[in-house]
Protein backbone atom coordinates (compact mmCIF):
# COMPACT_ATOMS: atom_id res chain seq x y z
CA UNK A 1 0.00 0.00 0.00
CA UNK A 2 1.20 3.21 -1.05
CA UNK A 3 2.07 6.10 1.52
CA UNK A 4 -1.59 8.26 0.36
CA UNK A 5 -3.41 5.02 0.02
CA UNK A 6 -2.85 4.22 3.65
CA UNK A 7 -3.26 7.78 5.04
CA UNK A 8 -7.02 7.60 3.34
CA UNK A 9 -7.68 4.45 4.63
CA UNK A 10 -6.65 5.78 8.01
CA UNK A 11 -9.32 8.55 7.46
CA UNK A 12 -6.72 11.31 8.29
CA UNK A 13 -6.57 14.63 7.10
CA UNK A 14 -7.79 15.02 3.62
CA UNK A 15 -5.29 15.76 0.68
CA UNK A 16 -5.56 17.77 -2.63
CA UNK A 17 -5.33 15.55 -5.33
CA UNK A 18 -2.75 17.21 -7.13
CA UNK A 19 -0.54 16.28 -4.37
CA UNK A 20 -1.77 12.95 -4.08
CA UNK A 21 -0.63 12.69 -7.48
CA UNK A 22 2.62 14.48 -6.79
CA UNK A 23 3.04 11.64 -3.97
CA UNK A 24 2.08 8.80 -6.61
CA UNK A 25 4.69 10.13 -9.05
CA UNK A 26 7.63 10.56 -6.54
CA UNK A 27 6.84 6.57 -4.99
CA UNK A 28 7.92 5.70 -8.82
CA UNK A 29 11.59 5.73 -8.64
CA UNK A 30 11.88 4.82 -12.23
CA UNK A 31 10.15 7.66 -13.44
CA UNK A 32 12.24 10.44 -11.04
CA UNK A 33 15.39 8.84 -12.15
CA UNK A 34 14.40 9.42 -15.65
CA UNK A 35 12.91 13.00 -14.89
CA UNK A 36 16.55 14.12 -12.86
CA UNK A 37 18.33 12.24 -15.85
CA UNK A 38 16.26 14.60 -18.75
CA UNK A 39 17.02 17.53 -16.34
CA UNK A 40 21.01 16.92 -15.80
CA UNK A 41 21.20 16.39 -19.84
CA UNK A 42 19.03 19.77 -20.54
CA UNK A 43 21.62 21.70 -17.73
CA UNK A 44 24.69 20.21 -19.14
CA UNK A 45 23.41 21.05 -23.14
CA UNK A 46 22.25 24.24 -21.80
CA UNK A 47 25.70 24.99 -20.55
CA UNK A 48 27.85 23.35 -23.04
CA UNK A 49 29.43 26.88 -23.80
CA UNK A 50 30.78 26.75 -20.14
CA UNK A 51 31.81 23.52 -19.53
CA UNK A 52 32.14 21.32 -23.52
CA UNK A 53 36.39 20.70 -23.14
CA UNK A 54 36.26 21.99 -26.70
CA UNK A 55 34.60 25.03 -28.76
CA UNK A 56 32.19 22.93 -31.12
CA UNK A 57 33.79 23.70 -34.39
CA UNK A 58 37.19 23.30 -33.37
CA UNK A 59 39.33 21.05 -35.82
CA UNK A 60 42.45 19.17 -35.06
CA UNK A 61 43.06 18.12 -39.16
CA UNK A 62 46.30 16.52 -38.10
CA UNK A 63 44.32 14.42 -35.54
CA UNK A 64 41.63 12.92 -37.43
CA UNK A 65 39.16 10.75 -36.69
CA UNK A 66 40.49 8.95 -33.54
CA UNK A 67 38.34 6.82 -30.95
CA UNK A 68 37.78 7.47 -27.75
CA UNK A 69 41.25 8.90 -25.56
CA UNK A 70 42.07 10.51 -22.11
CA UNK A 71 41.90 14.00 -23.87
CA UNK A 72 39.14 13.55 -26.06
CA UNK A 73 36.44 11.23 -24.04
CA UNK A 74 34.23 9.93 -27.12
CA UNK A 75 36.70 10.27 -30.12
CA UNK A 76 36.51 12.92 -32.57
CA UNK A 77 35.69 13.57 -36.23
CA UNK A 78 37.29 13.08 -39.16
CA UNK A 79 37.83 17.10 -38.86
CA UNK A 80 39.41 16.57 -35.56
CA UNK A 81 36.04 17.96 -33.70
CA UNK A 82 35.50 16.85 -30.36
CA UNK A 83 32.75 14.44 -30.50
CA UNK A 84 32.09 15.12 -26.35
CA UNK A 85 32.06 18.44 -27.01
CA UNK A 86 29.40 18.29 -29.86
CA UNK A 87 27.21 16.34 -28.67
CA UNK A 88 26.43 18.98 -25.79
CA UNK A 89 26.06 21.48 -28.62
CA UNK A 90 23.84 19.41 -30.64
CA UNK A 91 21.57 18.47 -27.92
CA UNK A 92 21.46 21.81 -26.42
CA UNK A 93 19.64 22.30 -30.41
CA UNK A 94 17.93 18.92 -30.40
CA UNK A 95 16.30 19.49 -27.13
CA UNK A 96 15.38 23.12 -28.15
CA UNK A 97 13.75 22.08 -30.78
CA UNK A 98 11.96 19.16 -29.08
CA UNK A 99 10.77 22.04 -26.33
CA UNK A 100 9.71 25.05 -28.44
CA UNK A 101 8.48 23.03 -31.20
CA UNK A 102 6.30 21.11 -28.16
CA UNK A 103 5.00 24.21 -26.86
CA UNK A 104 4.50 25.38 -30.60
CA UNK A 105 1.84 22.31 -30.90
CA UNK A 106 0.46 22.67 -27.79
CA UNK A 107 -0.91 26.60 -27.86
CA UNK A 108 -2.01 25.50 -31.70
CA UNK A 109 -3.67 22.45 -30.51
CA UNK A 110 -4.95 23.83 -26.95
CA UNK A 111 -7.13 26.81 -28.65
CA UNK A 112 -8.01 24.14 -31.70
CA UNK A 113 -9.42 21.68 -29.85
CA UNK A 114 -10.91 24.37 -27.04
CA UNK A 115 -12.79 26.36 -29.77
CA UNK A 116 -14.16 22.98 -31.43
CA UNK A 117 -15.38 21.58 -28.24
CA UNK A 118 -16.82 24.83 -27.09
CA UNK A 119 -18.98 25.54 -30.40
CA UNK A 120 -19.85 21.95 -30.47
CA UNK A 121 -22.37 21.03 -33.56
CA UNK A 122 -21.73 21.69 -37.19
CA UNK A 123 -18.55 23.91 -36.45
CA UNK A 124 -17.08 21.54 -34.20
CA UNK A 125 -17.76 18.64 -37.06
CA UNK A 126 -15.88 20.76 -39.89
CA UNK A 127 -12.58 21.54 -37.48
CA UNK A 128 -12.55 18.02 -36.21
CA UNK A 129 -13.06 16.74 -40.60
CA UNK A 130 -10.58 19.13 -40.98
CA UNK A 131 -7.93 17.46 -38.50
CA UNK A 132 -8.52 13.95 -40.33
CA UNK A 133 -7.69 15.63 -43.28
CA UNK A 134 -4.60 16.73 -42.08
CA UNK A 135 -3.82 13.65 -40.75
CA UNK A 136 -4.18 12.05 -43.76
CA UNK A 137 -1.73 14.46 -45.23
CA UNK A 138 2.03 12.60 -45.33
CA UNK A 139 3.53 14.67 -42.88
CA UNK A 140 7.48 14.41 -44.01
CA UNK A 141 6.37 15.98 -47.33
CA UNK A 142 4.77 18.90 -45.03
CA UNK A 143 7.68 19.68 -43.39
CA UNK A 144 9.94 19.38 -46.06
CA UNK A 145 7.79 21.88 -48.36
CA UNK A 146 7.21 24.13 -45.42
CA UNK A 147 11.60 24.28 -44.78
CA UNK A 148 12.37 24.88 -48.43
CA UNK A 149 9.55 27.38 -48.67
CA UNK A 150 10.88 29.62 -45.90
CA UNK A 151 14.59 28.40 -46.18
CA UNK A 152 16.88 26.56 -43.56
CA UNK A 153 16.18 28.55 -40.38
CA UNK A 154 16.28 27.07 -37.19
CA UNK A 155 13.45 29.11 -35.76
CA UNK A 156 11.66 27.40 -39.01
CA UNK A 157 12.12 23.80 -37.87
CA UNK A 158 10.39 24.77 -34.28
CA UNK A 159 7.26 26.11 -36.08
CA UNK A 160 7.49 23.74 -39.30
CA UNK A 161 7.97 20.53 -36.83
CA UNK A 162 5.36 22.58 -34.20
CA UNK A 163 2.57 22.54 -36.81
CA UNK A 164 2.75 18.88 -38.03
CA UNK A 165 2.84 17.61 -34.59
CA UNK A 166 -1.01 19.27 -32.64
CA UNK A 167 -3.25 16.88 -34.31
CA UNK A 168 -3.50 14.47 -31.46
CA UNK A 169 -3.20 17.55 -28.84
CA UNK A 170 -6.30 19.25 -31.00
CA UNK A 171 -8.21 15.56 -30.60
CA UNK A 172 -7.77 15.13 -27.10
CA UNK A 173 -8.66 18.50 -25.80
CA UNK A 174 -11.67 18.70 -27.73
CA UNK A 175 -13.13 15.73 -25.86
CA UNK A 176 -12.06 17.27 -22.13
CA UNK A 177 -13.58 20.39 -23.31
CA UNK A 178 -16.86 18.63 -24.38
CA UNK A 179 -16.99 16.79 -21.60
CA UNK A 180 -16.42 19.72 -18.89
CA UNK A 181 -18.97 21.81 -21.01
CA UNK A 182 -21.19 19.76 -19.56
CA UNK A 183 -20.73 19.98 -16.05
CA UNK A 184 -23.08 22.61 -13.51
CA UNK A 185 -19.90 24.85 -12.91
CA UNK A 186 -19.33 25.81 -16.85
CA UNK A 187 -23.15 26.07 -17.07
CA UNK A 188 -23.00 28.43 -13.73
CA UNK A 189 -20.62 30.40 -15.56
CA UNK A 190 -22.65 30.96 -18.44
CA UNK A 191 -25.83 31.58 -16.75
CA UNK A 192 -23.60 34.50 -14.40
CA UNK A 193 -23.03 36.00 -18.29
CA UNK A 194 -19.27 35.36 -18.82
CA UNK A 195 -17.90 35.55 -22.11
CA UNK A 196 -17.17 32.53 -24.20
CA UNK A 197 -13.48 33.15 -24.00
CA UNK A 198 -13.08 34.38 -20.15
CA UNK A 199 -14.91 30.49 -19.83
CA UNK A 200 -12.31 28.96 -21.84
CA UNK A 201 -9.19 30.77 -20.38
CA UNK A 202 -10.20 30.79 -16.40
CA UNK A 203 -12.49 27.63 -16.30
CA UNK A 204 -11.32 25.21 -19.17
CA UNK A 205 -8.13 25.69 -19.52
CA UNK A 206 -6.85 24.94 -15.89
CA UNK A 207 -9.16 22.03 -15.76
CA UNK A 208 -7.63 20.49 -18.97
CA UNK A 209 -3.89 21.52 -18.05
CA UNK A 210 -2.98 18.71 -15.81
CA UNK A 211 -3.88 16.56 -19.27
CA UNK A 212 -2.07 18.70 -21.71
CA UNK A 213 1.28 19.16 -19.62
CA UNK A 214 1.95 15.23 -19.20
CA UNK A 215 0.88 14.60 -23.05
CA UNK A 216 3.30 17.20 -24.23
CA UNK A 217 6.12 15.34 -22.18
CA UNK A 218 5.36 12.33 -24.55
CA UNK A 219 4.99 14.68 -27.36
CA UNK A 220 8.76 15.83 -26.76
CA UNK A 221 10.41 12.76 -28.08
CA UNK A 222 8.46 12.34 -30.79
CA UNK A 223 9.30 15.43 -32.04
CA UNK A 224 12.95 15.08 -31.50
CA UNK A 225 12.67 12.16 -34.04
CA UNK A 226 11.03 14.56 -36.43
CA UNK A 227 14.00 17.14 -36.08
CA UNK A 228 16.14 13.91 -36.39
CA UNK A 229 14.82 12.79 -39.13
CA UNK A 230 15.02 16.37 -41.06
CA UNK A 231 18.59 16.50 -39.93
CA UNK A 232 19.09 13.09 -41.73
CA UNK A 233 16.99 14.76 -45.20
CA UNK A 234 19.85 17.70 -44.45
CA UNK A 235 17.22 20.23 -43.91
CA UNK A 236 18.47 20.60 -40.56
CA UNK A 237 20.63 23.36 -38.88
CA UNK A 238 23.84 24.56 -41.48
CA UNK A 239 27.46 22.79 -40.07
CA UNK A 240 29.65 23.78 -38.48
CA UNK A 241 27.05 23.96 -35.68
CA UNK A 242 25.13 20.64 -35.25
CA UNK A 243 22.31 18.39 -33.35
CA UNK A 244 21.95 15.08 -32.29
CA UNK A 245 20.28 13.87 -35.16
CA UNK A 246 22.77 15.44 -37.68
CA UNK A 247 25.94 14.09 -35.83
CA UNK A 248 23.51 10.58 -35.85
CA UNK A 249 23.22 11.37 -39.93
CA UNK A 250 26.94 12.07 -40.00
CA UNK A 251 27.84 8.75 -38.34
CA UNK A 252 25.83 6.32 -39.89
CA UNK A 253 27.86 7.62 -43.04
CA UNK A 254 31.35 7.19 -41.48
CA UNK A 255 29.92 4.11 -39.59
CA UNK A 256 32.62 1.30 -41.26
CA UNK A 257 35.45 3.21 -40.24
CA UNK A 258 34.57 4.79 -37.28
CA UNK A 259 31.80 3.14 -35.71
CA UNK A 260 32.04 5.25 -32.04
CA UNK A 261 30.47 8.28 -34.43
CA UNK A 262 27.75 6.82 -34.73
CA UNK A 263 27.41 4.69 -31.66
CA UNK A 264 28.13 7.67 -29.04
CA UNK A 265 25.54 9.96 -30.54
CA UNK A 266 23.56 7.09 -30.82
CA UNK A 267 23.51 6.16 -27.10
CA UNK A 268 23.11 10.31 -25.97
CA UNK A 269 19.29 10.60 -28.47
CA UNK A 270 18.17 7.20 -27.32
CA UNK A 271 19.24 7.59 -23.86
CA UNK A 272 17.42 11.06 -23.19
CA UNK A 273 14.28 10.16 -25.44
CA UNK A 274 13.66 6.42 -23.47
CA UNK A 275 14.30 9.05 -19.91
CA UNK A 276 11.73 11.48 -21.53
CA UNK A 277 9.52 8.26 -22.26
CA UNK A 278 9.92 7.00 -18.46
CA UNK A 279 9.54 10.24 -17.30
CA UNK A 280 6.16 11.06 -19.39
CA UNK A 281 4.95 7.81 -19.13
CA UNK A 282 5.48 8.44 -14.57
CA UNK A 283 3.55 11.58 -14.83
CA UNK A 284 0.65 10.10 -16.74
CA UNK A 285 0.49 7.11 -14.39
CA UNK A 286 0.54 9.21 -11.55
CA UNK A 287 -2.28 11.80 -13.00
CA UNK A 288 -4.47 10.11 -14.52
CA UNK A 289 -7.78 11.32 -13.17
CA UNK A 290 -9.55 7.49 -13.58
CA UNK A 291 -7.01 6.02 -10.30
CA UNK B 1 -21.41 -4.61 -44.81
CA UNK B 2 -21.80 -3.50 -48.32
CA UNK B 3 -23.76 -0.56 -47.40
CA UNK B 4 -21.35 0.47 -44.72
CA UNK B 5 -18.53 0.17 -47.29
CA UNK B 6 -20.32 2.27 -50.03
CA UNK B 7 -21.15 4.68 -47.36
CA UNK B 8 -17.20 4.85 -46.50
CA UNK B 9 -16.12 5.49 -49.86
CA UNK B 10 -18.18 8.04 -50.60
CA UNK B 11 -17.33 9.98 -47.68
CA UNK B 12 -13.74 9.19 -48.55
CA UNK B 13 -14.54 11.46 -51.65
CA UNK B 14 -14.17 14.59 -50.44
CA UNK B 15 -11.29 14.18 -48.09
CA UNK B 16 -9.35 13.25 -50.67
CA UNK B 17 -10.78 15.79 -52.75
CA UNK B 18 -9.43 18.25 -49.97
CA UNK B 19 -6.26 16.55 -49.87
CA UNK B 20 -5.43 17.21 -53.29
CA UNK B 21 -6.39 20.62 -53.34
CA UNK B 22 -4.54 21.26 -50.57
CA UNK B 23 -0.98 19.30 -51.80
CA UNK B 24 -2.01 21.45 -55.04
CA UNK B 25 -1.73 25.08 -53.43
CA UNK B 26 1.58 23.96 -51.41
CA UNK B 27 3.29 22.69 -54.23
CA UNK B 28 2.89 26.00 -56.29
CA UNK B 29 3.45 28.12 -53.04
CA UNK B 30 6.78 27.01 -52.98
CA UNK B 31 9.40 29.25 -54.21
CA UNK B 32 11.17 28.00 -57.29
CA UNK B 33 9.77 25.57 -60.08
CA UNK B 34 10.63 22.06 -61.30
CA UNK B 35 12.79 23.65 -63.92
CA UNK B 36 15.77 25.42 -61.53
CA UNK B 37 18.72 22.72 -61.87
CA UNK B 38 22.01 23.48 -60.71
CA UNK B 39 22.78 24.63 -64.21
CA UNK B 40 20.77 27.12 -65.47
CA UNK B 41 18.78 26.52 -68.41
CA UNK B 42 18.48 29.39 -70.85
CA UNK B 43 15.09 31.33 -70.09
CA UNK B 44 13.64 30.45 -73.55
CA UNK B 45 14.34 26.46 -72.71
CA UNK B 46 12.66 27.04 -69.33
CA UNK B 47 9.42 29.56 -70.69
CA UNK B 48 9.35 26.32 -73.85
CA UNK B 49 9.51 23.89 -71.04
CA UNK B 50 6.36 25.84 -68.83
CA UNK B 51 4.38 25.99 -71.83
CA UNK B 52 4.95 22.41 -72.56
CA UNK B 53 3.17 21.23 -69.37
CA UNK B 54 0.83 23.90 -68.94
CA UNK B 55 2.57 26.16 -66.38
CA UNK B 56 2.08 29.34 -67.89
CA UNK B 57 -1.52 29.41 -67.54
CA UNK B 58 -3.21 31.04 -65.09
CA UNK B 59 -3.27 29.00 -61.83
CA UNK B 60 -6.80 29.27 -61.58
CA UNK B 61 -7.16 27.34 -64.86
CA UNK B 62 -4.15 24.83 -63.80
CA UNK B 63 -6.38 23.81 -61.32
CA UNK B 64 -9.37 23.39 -63.26
CA UNK B 65 -7.51 21.36 -65.71
CA UNK B 66 -6.00 19.35 -62.86
CA UNK B 67 -9.27 18.78 -61.58
CA UNK B 68 -10.68 17.25 -64.74
CA UNK B 69 -7.59 15.33 -65.14
CA UNK B 70 -8.25 13.76 -61.67
CA UNK B 71 -11.61 12.97 -62.16
CA UNK B 72 -10.52 11.03 -65.00
CA UNK B 73 -7.86 9.51 -62.85
CA UNK B 74 -4.95 10.89 -64.85
CA UNK B 75 -2.05 12.31 -62.50
CA UNK B 76 -0.36 13.96 -65.38
CA UNK B 77 3.45 13.50 -66.49
CA UNK B 78 6.17 13.81 -64.39
CA UNK B 79 8.28 17.22 -64.80
CA UNK B 80 11.74 15.70 -63.70
CA UNK B 81 11.12 12.20 -65.13
CA UNK B 82 10.49 12.86 -68.41
CA UNK B 83 8.61 10.91 -70.75
CA UNK B 84 7.05 9.32 -67.73
CA UNK B 85 3.44 9.79 -66.22
CA UNK B 86 3.12 9.66 -62.08
CA UNK B 87 0.90 6.72 -62.32
CA UNK B 88 3.26 4.88 -64.09
CA UNK B 89 6.15 5.77 -61.70
CA UNK B 90 4.46 5.46 -58.41
CA UNK B 91 2.36 1.52 -60.00
CA UNK B 92 6.12 0.94 -61.41
CA UNK B 93 7.37 1.31 -57.57
CA UNK B 94 4.12 -0.60 -55.65
CA UNK B 95 5.15 -4.13 -55.91
CA UNK B 96 8.74 -3.25 -54.65
CA UNK B 97 7.36 -0.82 -51.28
CA UNK B 98 4.65 -3.91 -50.95
CA UNK B 99 6.63 -6.26 -50.23
CA UNK B 100 9.17 -4.10 -48.15
CA UNK B 101 6.06 -2.99 -46.13
CA UNK B 102 4.08 -6.16 -45.47
CA UNK B 103 7.31 -7.98 -44.61
CA UNK B 104 8.39 -5.00 -41.69
CA UNK B 105 4.56 -5.20 -40.76
CA UNK B 106 4.64 -9.23 -40.63
CA UNK B 107 8.22 -8.63 -37.99
CA UNK B 108 6.50 -6.12 -36.41
CA UNK B 109 3.33 -7.92 -35.34
CA UNK B 110 5.10 -11.37 -34.63
CA UNK B 111 7.60 -9.74 -32.25
CA UNK B 112 5.29 -7.35 -30.69
CA UNK B 113 1.84 -9.12 -29.96
CA UNK B 114 3.44 -11.94 -28.25
CA UNK B 115 6.09 -9.77 -26.00
CA UNK B 116 3.40 -7.44 -25.27
CA UNK B 117 1.19 -10.34 -24.36
CA UNK B 118 3.89 -12.29 -22.70
CA UNK B 119 4.77 -8.56 -20.45
CA UNK B 120 0.69 -8.63 -19.48
CA UNK B 121 0.92 -11.94 -17.98
CA UNK B 122 2.86 -10.84 -14.65
CA UNK B 123 2.33 -7.57 -14.35
CA UNK B 124 5.42 -5.87 -12.35
CA UNK B 125 7.08 -8.79 -12.74
CA UNK B 126 11.39 -8.66 -14.17
CA UNK B 127 10.10 -9.87 -16.67
CA UNK B 128 7.60 -7.59 -17.37
CA UNK B 129 9.62 -4.46 -16.88
CA UNK B 130 12.37 -5.82 -19.15
CA UNK B 131 10.32 -6.28 -22.01
CA UNK B 132 8.41 -2.84 -21.58
CA UNK B 133 11.70 -1.09 -20.97
CA UNK B 134 13.06 -2.98 -24.38
CA UNK B 135 10.05 -1.30 -26.05
CA UNK B 136 10.32 1.83 -24.90
CA UNK B 137 13.96 2.01 -25.96
CA UNK B 138 12.89 0.70 -29.15
CA UNK B 139 10.04 3.32 -29.45
CA UNK B 140 13.50 5.90 -29.21
CA UNK B 141 15.66 4.15 -31.89
CA UNK B 142 15.20 5.97 -35.20
CA UNK B 143 15.53 3.84 -38.17
CA UNK B 144 18.61 5.59 -39.27
CA UNK B 145 20.56 3.88 -35.91
CA UNK B 146 18.99 0.63 -36.12
CA UNK B 147 19.58 0.29 -40.01
CA UNK B 148 23.46 0.70 -39.63
CA UNK B 149 24.02 -1.00 -36.41
CA UNK B 150 22.21 -4.13 -38.03
CA UNK B 151 24.30 -3.79 -41.11
CA UNK B 152 27.74 -3.70 -38.59
CA UNK B 153 26.48 -6.76 -36.95
CA UNK B 154 24.81 -9.14 -39.67
CA UNK B 155 26.96 -8.03 -42.76
CA UNK B 156 30.33 -6.17 -41.53
CA UNK B 157 31.12 -8.41 -38.57
CA UNK B 158 28.85 -11.60 -39.51
CA UNK B 159 28.98 -11.35 -42.87
CA UNK B 160 25.10 -13.79 -42.86
CA UNK B 161 23.49 -10.68 -45.14
CA UNK B 162 24.15 -8.22 -47.58
CA UNK B 163 24.28 -4.64 -46.79
CA UNK B 164 22.69 -3.37 -49.49
CA UNK B 165 20.65 -3.93 -53.13
CA UNK B 166 17.71 -4.79 -54.55
CA UNK B 167 17.58 -8.58 -56.31
CA UNK B 168 18.47 -11.52 -53.86
CA UNK B 169 15.72 -12.88 -51.58
CA UNK B 170 18.59 -12.00 -49.23
CA UNK B 171 18.68 -8.37 -49.73
CA UNK B 172 15.32 -8.04 -48.21
CA UNK B 173 16.21 -9.29 -45.04
CA UNK B 174 17.86 -6.24 -43.14
CA UNK B 175 15.83 -3.25 -44.86
CA UNK B 176 12.68 -5.35 -43.72
CA UNK B 177 13.93 -6.27 -40.12
CA UNK B 178 14.99 -1.91 -39.78
CA UNK B 179 11.79 -1.09 -40.68
CA UNK B 180 9.99 -3.49 -38.61
CA UNK B 181 11.91 -3.02 -35.27
CA UNK B 182 10.59 0.34 -35.46
CA UNK B 183 7.00 -0.58 -35.30
CA UNK B 184 7.57 -3.62 -32.93
CA UNK B 185 7.97 -1.76 -30.11
CA UNK B 186 4.45 0.27 -29.98
CA UNK B 187 2.53 -2.75 -30.92
CA UNK B 188 4.34 -4.42 -28.22
CA UNK B 189 3.13 -1.53 -25.36
CA UNK B 190 -0.11 -0.92 -26.74
CA UNK B 191 -1.13 -5.06 -26.22
CA UNK B 192 0.48 -5.02 -23.38
CA UNK B 193 -2.10 -2.28 -21.85
CA UNK B 194 -4.95 -3.75 -23.87
CA UNK B 195 -4.17 -7.10 -22.25
CA UNK B 196 -3.93 -5.95 -18.79
CA UNK B 197 -7.46 -3.94 -19.30
CA UNK B 198 -8.80 -7.53 -20.92
CA UNK B 199 -7.98 -9.21 -17.90
CA UNK B 200 -9.60 -7.18 -15.59
CA UNK B 201 -12.95 -8.16 -17.29
CA UNK B 202 -16.02 -9.94 -15.97
CA UNK B 203 -16.34 -12.46 -18.91
CA UNK B 204 -12.25 -13.35 -18.26
CA UNK B 205 -13.53 -14.14 -14.11
CA UNK B 206 -16.49 -16.16 -15.76
CA UNK B 207 -13.91 -18.25 -17.75
CA UNK B 208 -12.11 -19.04 -15.25
CA UNK B 209 -15.18 -20.38 -13.06
CA UNK B 210 -16.22 -22.28 -15.88
CA UNK B 211 -12.94 -24.40 -15.69
CA UNK B 212 -11.96 -23.24 -19.07
CA UNK B 213 -7.56 -24.26 -19.00
CA UNK B 214 -5.55 -21.27 -17.90
CA UNK B 215 -4.59 -21.44 -22.52
CA UNK B 216 -7.55 -21.52 -23.53
CA UNK B 217 -8.53 -18.34 -21.45
CA UNK B 218 -5.65 -16.48 -22.65
CA UNK B 219 -5.96 -17.08 -25.97
CA UNK B 220 -9.39 -17.30 -27.09
CA UNK B 221 -11.18 -15.06 -24.65
CA UNK B 222 -8.08 -12.57 -23.36
CA UNK B 223 -5.73 -12.46 -26.49
CA UNK B 224 -9.08 -11.98 -28.99
CA UNK B 225 -10.38 -9.06 -27.43
CA UNK B 226 -6.79 -7.44 -26.76
CA UNK B 227 -5.77 -7.61 -30.22
CA UNK B 228 -8.43 -4.33 -30.80
CA UNK B 229 -6.56 -1.42 -30.23
CA UNK B 230 -4.02 -3.15 -31.96
CA UNK B 231 -6.12 -3.41 -35.24
CA UNK B 232 -7.03 0.02 -35.15
CA UNK B 233 -2.80 1.15 -34.85
CA UNK B 234 -1.93 -1.81 -37.58
CA UNK B 235 -4.24 0.28 -40.17
CA UNK B 236 -2.67 3.78 -40.60
CA UNK B 237 0.83 2.05 -39.77
CA UNK B 238 0.32 -0.21 -42.87
CA UNK B 239 -0.37 2.81 -45.22
CA UNK B 240 2.69 4.22 -43.74
CA UNK B 241 5.19 1.46 -44.31
CA UNK B 242 3.12 0.69 -48.16
CA UNK B 243 3.81 4.21 -48.67
CA UNK B 244 7.82 3.21 -47.60
CA UNK B 245 10.36 5.08 -45.94
CA UNK B 246 12.98 7.24 -47.28
CA UNK B 247 15.49 6.46 -44.78
CA UNK B 248 15.21 2.41 -45.28
CA UNK B 249 15.19 3.02 -48.95
CA UNK B 250 17.81 5.22 -49.17
CA UNK B 251 20.18 3.19 -46.74
CA UNK B 252 19.74 -0.04 -48.65
CA UNK B 253 19.20 1.32 -52.13
CA UNK B 254 15.36 -0.13 -51.94
CA UNK B 255 13.88 0.88 -55.26
CA UNK B 256 10.57 1.76 -53.38
CA UNK B 257 8.16 4.91 -53.11
CA UNK B 258 9.34 6.36 -50.09
CA UNK B 259 11.85 8.15 -52.72
CA UNK B 260 9.37 10.23 -54.63
CA UNK B 261 7.58 11.75 -51.62
CA UNK B 262 11.39 13.03 -50.42
CA UNK B 263 12.42 13.82 -53.70
CA UNK B 264 9.21 15.40 -55.56
CA UNK B 265 9.36 17.71 -53.12
CA UNK B 266 12.65 18.52 -53.02
CA UNK B 267 12.79 18.74 -57.54
CA UNK B 268 9.35 21.11 -56.92
CA UNK B 269 8.17 18.38 -58.95
CA UNK B 270 4.69 19.50 -58.85
CA UNK B 271 2.15 16.33 -60.33
CA UNK B 272 4.60 14.07 -58.70
CA UNK B 273 3.83 15.51 -55.35
CA UNK B 274 0.11 15.51 -55.93
CA UNK B 275 0.53 11.89 -56.72
CA UNK B 276 2.30 10.95 -53.74
CA UNK B 277 0.06 12.56 -51.59
CA UNK B 278 -3.11 11.51 -52.98
CA UNK B 279 -1.42 7.68 -53.12
CA UNK B 280 -0.96 7.82 -49.25
CA UNK B 281 -3.90 9.32 -48.85
CA UNK B 282 -6.25 6.62 -50.72
CA UNK B 283 -3.94 3.80 -49.59
CA UNK B 284 -4.83 5.63 -45.74
CA UNK B 285 -8.50 5.58 -45.98
CA UNK B 286 -8.90 2.10 -47.64
CA UNK B 287 -6.77 0.28 -44.55
CA UNK B 288 -8.77 2.47 -42.37
CA UNK B 289 -11.54 0.71 -44.12
CA UNK B 290 -10.05 -2.80 -43.52
CA UNK B 291 -9.32 -2.43 -40.14
CA UNK B 292 -12.74 -1.36 -39.02
CA UNK B 293 -13.88 -4.16 -41.30
CA UNK B 294 -11.75 -6.45 -39.18
CA UNK B 295 -12.66 -4.81 -35.70
CA UNK B 296 -15.83 -5.64 -36.46
CA UNK B 297 -15.22 -9.12 -37.42
CA UNK B 298 -12.77 -9.46 -34.42
CA UNK B 299 -15.61 -8.15 -31.96
CA UNK B 300 -19.22 -9.22 -33.27
CA UNK B 301 -20.80 -7.04 -30.44
CA UNK B 302 -19.38 -3.85 -32.80
CA UNK B 303 -21.73 -3.04 -35.47
CA UNK B 304 -20.81 -1.20 -38.57
CA UNK B 305 -21.40 2.36 -38.15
Amino acid sequence: MSDSEKRAADGRAAVSPLRRSCERFFENRAAVAAGAFVLLMLAACASAPLIAPFPFEAQDLELGAAGPSREHWLGTDALGRDVFSRLLYGGAVSLKVGLIATAVSCVIGVFYGMAAGWCGGARDSVMMRLVDILYALPFTLFVILLTVLFGQELWLIYVAVGAVSWLTMARIVRNQTRELRAQAFVEAAICMGQTPAKIMLRHILPNILGTVIVYATLTVPGVMLTEAFISFLGLGVKPPMTSWGLMIKEGADAMQDYPWLLLFPGAFFAGTLFALNVFGDGLRDAFDPRK
Amino acid sequence: MLRFILKRLLEAVPVLFVVATLAFFLARFAPGGPFDEERALPPNVKAQLAAHYGLDKPLGEQYLLFLKNLARGDLGPSYKYHGWDVDELIADRIPTSLALGAGALAIALALGIPLGAAAAMRPDSAADRLLTGAATLGICLPTFVVGPLLVLLFSNALGWLPASGWNAPADFVLPAATLGSAYAAPVARLMRASMLEVRAQDYMKTAKAKGLSPARIYFVHGLRNALLPVVTYVGPTAAGLISGSFVVESMFNVPGLGQFFVKAAFNRDFTMIVGTVLFYAAVLVALNLLAEIALVKLNPRLKYE
